[in-house]
């Protein structure tokens, strides 16, 4: 057992990829020589060359039109955004040509393509680097969203994404890049549509993805410790589609039900989670489905304002305790 | 050129003329709904840069694309079915006017979003210089596309990494209703590639033979040189943006001047009477041919089922 930083964990399922499969690339800005902004593609370019680590201008909305067209001539490229919130140059191409052509074209034509790099918020950065994207994309038809939280989760979903004849989004986050987690060997790839129990609990079920699983796992051990709340935790994975009957299941055992995320409570994940929890456990709840987010503002540089800002600890150990009755 | 095949491309342009015009009628009898962009007037570009298209091309263009499909050679009862909502249609009926595609002959649509093809064609060009496939990119677009950034960031891409993309600018003068000399600076459109040190060869799209001739230049450089080309073909459209177009911004004699003395087809017969010394029977007949064809096709569009709604949500996911 050997722990591996998320990061490496993502470079590492590329490069098997490209080895097993001549027709997979990497493009986006600085993944050649530079080794990536974040370092995630560092020895790719030396081992695949740079007609497979391609450097591209910095002209998002035309390489990522590039990529989709290049994924519908029978290529798979994995497009790497710097952020995600640079993405939104290039969003008419992910929305209405990658997610829609499959659909459009009765089955002719598909984009097997992956949309990757992080998303979220990575603190100091201020508000236009600073944003979650996922319930953005998870409201398109046609696409797979995945957010992974462990490196094996990172290894193993990417491996699984670029396999993919659908174009998934695969959000990672800045913060977890050099996070280090044990890779279980001998797993193929992991299924792009499924969540995952992190901790059994029976008083309140926590959803979270990427980052957020971080602060549930944190807020679990306080409720035990000092608040005698057995919570139980669903690393969601999959944001599109969402795994509804391990939601429910949880519910039906628990009765209550916290989402937690970085995104802005409207429209959110949350809000999809509460609505899942209303039409297929309502008579299972003891409280009512609730949610934690970013606060409904453009996130801000203070520090102090931007502490303020996102879920923390203490926000939502207050919330459980609120649902479940205990002062 | 022979006679049978100088004829054999009169029969494709006549092919398109008889389609839209169908097409029209179709709309206005609310068979065909929504947006329907015809063709008519810019039949010659189509079948003379089709001329150049080998097996191993591949070809994208914007959502007035009815032409580009039957010019490959999709049989026209197919493409109507689309435009008619149909399951037979060549989309199954969820595509539409604007989203037409072949797979197996590289014809990569149809997009409804102006300009989205041209990056898109660009990655169609590099997969075509990853593969080694010697094929290379068909990619069109209009004048009202022609200011989109991302034509020009395309450019750039095909440019540095030298891609085997044939860019096809269809100058049909006017985006929706706003004519090129007011949308676009100094009427520029002949030099958009300078910058990139893409070379652009302009041909008058409204003359058939010189676009065969002009295009397959083009075609054959790109395929020698890897590299981009770009051709500006002036020509004309003579219906509206689409089917809903009051055409207030332009005079019925501009439209009919032009008809009358620049129309493709009816130039293109003259051809084939003064160079191949063909009757105007021999004319008469294809056009005729033509005409029951496209009835064929019409009566097969209408006559065939709506898609179930059980596909609705078939071909989301793969």
């Amino acid at each position: 057992m050997i722990k591996t930083a998320v990061r490496y964990a993502i470079r590492d399922a590329m490069a098997e990829e490209m080895r097993r499969d001549s027709s997979v690339f990497l493009l986006g800005e600085e993944v050649g020589r530079f080794g990536g902004a974040y370092k995630v593609s560092q020895g790719l370019l030396r081992e695949f060359g740079d007609g497979r680590v391609i450097d591209a201008p910095i002209t998002e909305h035309a390489f990522t039109g590039l990529g989709v067209g290049a994924s519908m001539a029978g290529l798979r490229p994995i497009i790497e955004f710097m952020t995600f919130n640079f993405a939104m140059q290039a969003i008419d191409q992910i929305v209405n040509t990658a997610a829609k052509t499959f659909f459009m074209s009765g089955g002719n034509i598909s984009c097997p393509i992956v949309f990757r790099g992080p998303n979220g918020i990575p603190r100091g950065v201020a508000a236009q680097h600073s944003q979650c994207f996922a319930s953005w994309y998870a409201h398109v038809p046609g696409l797979r969203v995945v957010s992974p939280y462990t490196s094996a989760e990172a290894y193993y979903l990417l491996k699984a994404a670029i396999r993919s004849d659908s174009p998934v989004i695969f959000l990672e986050h800045e913060l977890l890049y050099s996070k280090e987690f044990i890779i279980p060997p001998k797993m193929e790839v992991m299924p792009l549509d499924k969540a995952s129990i992190v901790r059994e609990g029976t008083d309140i079920t926590l959803t979270a993805f990427s980052i957020c699983v971080d602060h549930a796992i944190k807020v679990a051990e306080v409720l035990q410790d000092q608040h005698d709340i057995s919570a139980e935790i669903i690393n969601l994975i999959s944001l599109r589609p969402i795994d509804k009957p391990t939601i429910i299941q949880s519910v039906q055992k628990t009765g209550r039900i916290l989402n937690i995320e970085e995104g802005w409570p409207v429209c959110s994940i949350g809000s999809e989670i509460i609505s899942i929890v209303c039409e297929g456990a309502f008579d299972y709840l003891d409280a009512e489905p609730s949610r934690i987010c970013s606060v409904d503002a453009p996130i801000p540089y203070a520090p102090n304002l931007e502490n303020a800002a996102l879920p923390s600890i203490d926000k939502i150990v207050r919330a459980v305790k609120k649902l479940c009755g205990k002062r | 050129m022979r006679a049978e095949e100088a004829l054999d491309i009169y029969y494709k342009m006549a092919k398109i003329r008889a389609f839209e015009e169908k097409a029209a009628e179709l709309y206005t009898k609310g068979s065909i709904v929504g947006f329907c962009h015809l063709y008519t007037g810019q039949e010659a570009v189509i079948v003379g840069i089709s001329q150049n298209f080998t097996k191993a091309d591949s070809i994208i263009t914007s959502y007035r694309d009815h032409g580009h499909l039957l010019a490959i050679g999709v049989e026209p009862r197919y493409v109507m079915a689309e435009l008619c909502g149909k399951i037979t249609g060549c989309s199954k009926g969820k595509g539409g006017s604007m989203h037409l595609y072949n797979r197996s002959r590289n014809f990569f649509g149809g997009n409804g979003i102006v300009g989205a093809q041209v990056s898109i064609g660009t990655g169609l060009a590099l997969a075509h210089k990853y593969k080694s496939t010697g094929g290379i990119a068909f990619i069109f677009f209009g004048d009202g596309a022609a200011n989109q950034g991302q034509v020009y960031e395309s450019f750039n891409m095909a440019a540095i990494w030298k891609l085997p993309a044939l860019y096809i600018l269809e100058n049909n003068r006017y985006a929706l209703a706003t004519p090129t000399e007011r949308s676009t600076v100094r009427n520029s459109l002949k030099k958009r590639g300078d910058p990139f040190g893409i070379r652009t060869i302009c041909v008058d799209g409204m003359n058939l033979l010189e676009v065969i001739q002009k295009s397959r230049d083009a075609a054959n450089q790109v395929r020698e040189k890897l590299e981009p080309l770009i051709l500006h073909v002036d020509t004309y459209r003579y219906k509206g943006h689409s089917m809903s177009d009051p055409e207030i911004y332009r005079s019925r004699s501009e439209v009919d001047s032009i008809r009358k003395t620049r129309d493709p087809i009816a130039n293109f017969a003259a051809v084939l009477q003064e160079r191949y010394g063909l009757d105007a029977e021999v004319i008469e007949k294809i056009d005729k041919d033509v005409m029951e064809k496209i009835e064929i096709a019409a009566r097969f569009a209408l006559d065939s089922p709506a898609p179930s709604e059980a596909s609705l949500n078939m071909d989301v996911l793969l």
